[in-house]
Parts: C-alpha cells; sequence; structure tokens
C-alpha cells in the first residue's frame, strides 16, 4: 500500500514537472508546478516529516506560487512573446547533459556507501512542529538567526531592483 | 517501508528535469520556475535521509532551503519586471546587451 502511494505520488510529481518546462503558457506553468509541490508533500508525509510538508504547502504552494502568478499578470505578456518554447539549438546539449547527469545520479545511488538503515528508530517527536521547532531553537539557532539578515537583504533587494527611478 | 534509493531516484529525475529546464527554455519566467524544481527536488533528498537516518538535520535543512527560495524569488521575480521594463520583453534570447 504504502509503496502504491508512493509510486503514483512520483509519477505525478514528475509528469508535472516534464510539463512544466513543456508548457507556452507561463500560467499554465505555474499550475503544474503547484502539482509537483502538492505531489512532493504527499510524499514528505510518507517520509513522516509532517511539518515540512505542511510549509510545502503554504510557503512553496501558496506564498511563493501566487508570488510567481502576480508577476505573470503584471507583465502582460501578448500571445506572441510565449513564441516557440523551445531552443532547438540546445536541444541536443540539454539531452544530452541530462542524460550524463541521470546515469552519474543512478550509479551513485547504487554505488552508495550509506548504510541502509529501513526504518531506523524514530522519536515520537520526529518531524512535528515540536521537534523540528526544538532543533531549529536550540542547535540550530545561529543559522536561524542569520535567516533574518537574508530576508531584510531580500526584501531591500526587491524594493530597490522594482523602483522605476533609484 | 519504502526504501531509500527509490526517492533519491525520484528525487535525480526531478533535478534532471529542471536542468533541461534551465537549458532548453526561453520564456525567463519558465527558466526560474525550473530553478524551482531543482531546489525542491534536493529537499526531497534531504528529507529522504532525514528519514533514513533517524536525525532530524535535514528538516531544519529543508527550513533553510525554503528561505532561500522564498528570497531567490523575490528578487528574481523583481530582476524579470525591471529586465521587462527596459526590454519589453520575456524571451532571454534579447537580453544580449553584455554579450559580443
Amino acid at each position: 500500500m504504502e509503496l502504491a502511494i508512493f509510486i503514483l505520488t512520483s509519477l505525478v510529481a514528475i509528469v508535472a514537472a516534464l510539463l512544466v518546462i513543456l508548457q507556452r503558457n507561463p500560467i499554465a506553468s505555474v499550475m503544474y508546478l503547484v502539482t509537483t509541490f502538492v505531489a512532493q508533500a504527499i510524499l514528505f508525509i510518507q517520509l513522516r516529516a509532517a511539518f515540512i510538508a505542511i510549509l510545502q504547502v503554504i510557503v512553496y504552494a501558496g506564498a511563493i506560487m501566487v508570488l510567481f502568478l502576480f508577476v505573470i499578470m503584471l507583465l502582460n505578456l501578448r500571445r506572441e512573446d510565449f513564441g516557440k518554447d523551445i531552443k532547438l539549438k540546445y536541444k541536443p546539449l540539454a539531452v544530452a547533459f541530462a542524460m550524463v547527469l541521470l546515469i552519474e545520479t543512478l550509479v551513485a545511488i547504487n554505488a552508495s556507501m550509506i548504510p541502509a538503515l529501513p526504518g531506523a528508530d524514530l522519536s515520537a517527536t520526529f518531524g512535528s512542529v515540536q521537534g523540528v521547532g526544538k532543533e531549529l531553537f536550540t542547535t540550530y539557532l545561529y543559522p536561524f538567526e542569520l535567516t533574518s539578515v537574508l530576508l531584510i537583504v531580500a526584501i531591500l533587494g526587491s524594493v530597490v531592483m522594482a523602483k522605476k527611478k533609484l | 517501508m519504502v526504501p531509500l534509493e527509490y526517492y533519491l531516484v525520484v528525487a535525480g529525475i526531478i533535478f534532471t528535469i529542471g536542468m533541461i529546464g534551465v537549458i532548453v527554455a526561453r520564456n525567463i519566467i519558465i527558466i526560474f520556475m525550473a530553478i524551482e524544481l531543482m531546489l525542491n527536488a534536493a529537499n526531497l533528498a534531504m528529507i529522504a535521509f532525514s528519514r533514513n537516518l533517524g536525525s532530524m538535520g535535514g528538516h531544519v535543512m529543508v527550513f533553510m532551503i525554503m528561505t532561500v527560495a522564498a528570497a531567490e524569488a523575490a528578487v528574481g521575480l523583481s530582476i524579470i519586471i525591471a529586465l521587462f521594463r527596459n526590454r519589453d520583453s520575456a524571451n532571454i534570447d534579447e537580453v544580449n546587451l553584455m554579450k559580443w
């Protein structure tokens, strides 16, 4: 049962990911990207990462994708801007690179040195809000505080960039 | 339980699709979305390892990656707006000022 859900969900994720880059209309692309993200959230739940799965839906599929949609609608693209979306010149290069990368990944996974620990005993709070929060505010407190600097820089940067006249 | 390798294969395939998108797409917004796909494939691998090693470090890492992705989306999209205002097109082939 678990395997069946995994196969179905990952198929949805992969097909939607393919459709993201094959669409001409960026709005359709965004919708397929949301589909991929939700499918990945289901995979996260299977991996007992409940908090991250909810964050994935709220932050990624919700906030970031809405930002994308806003910008696409703001740009007011005309139909001819969609154009032929594939650069034919680079297609062989892309396929070659992709094959190399994929084969490399599969070989690396096949020969991976990671000891398989199926069902490593997990604590009761594994992946819950409580568990992630505790890690975030104890072991990883310093990187967590640094994130605030990153966000301030991002806010300033986007305001400066989008301004009409500096 | 689904073995770790299966999740890694799925993550690898999604990452590869994202890379093809970056090379092949012409619309700058679609290139941006392909980058998000690659970030997400990395997240999936992270969570799978976290589950298999029974350690929560990967979850915190994914949390950080999401923050970086949000910051990157905000800055990148404002660059796209500035670009569109100057070039009146979302086609990256027309952005060739720095190319000789």
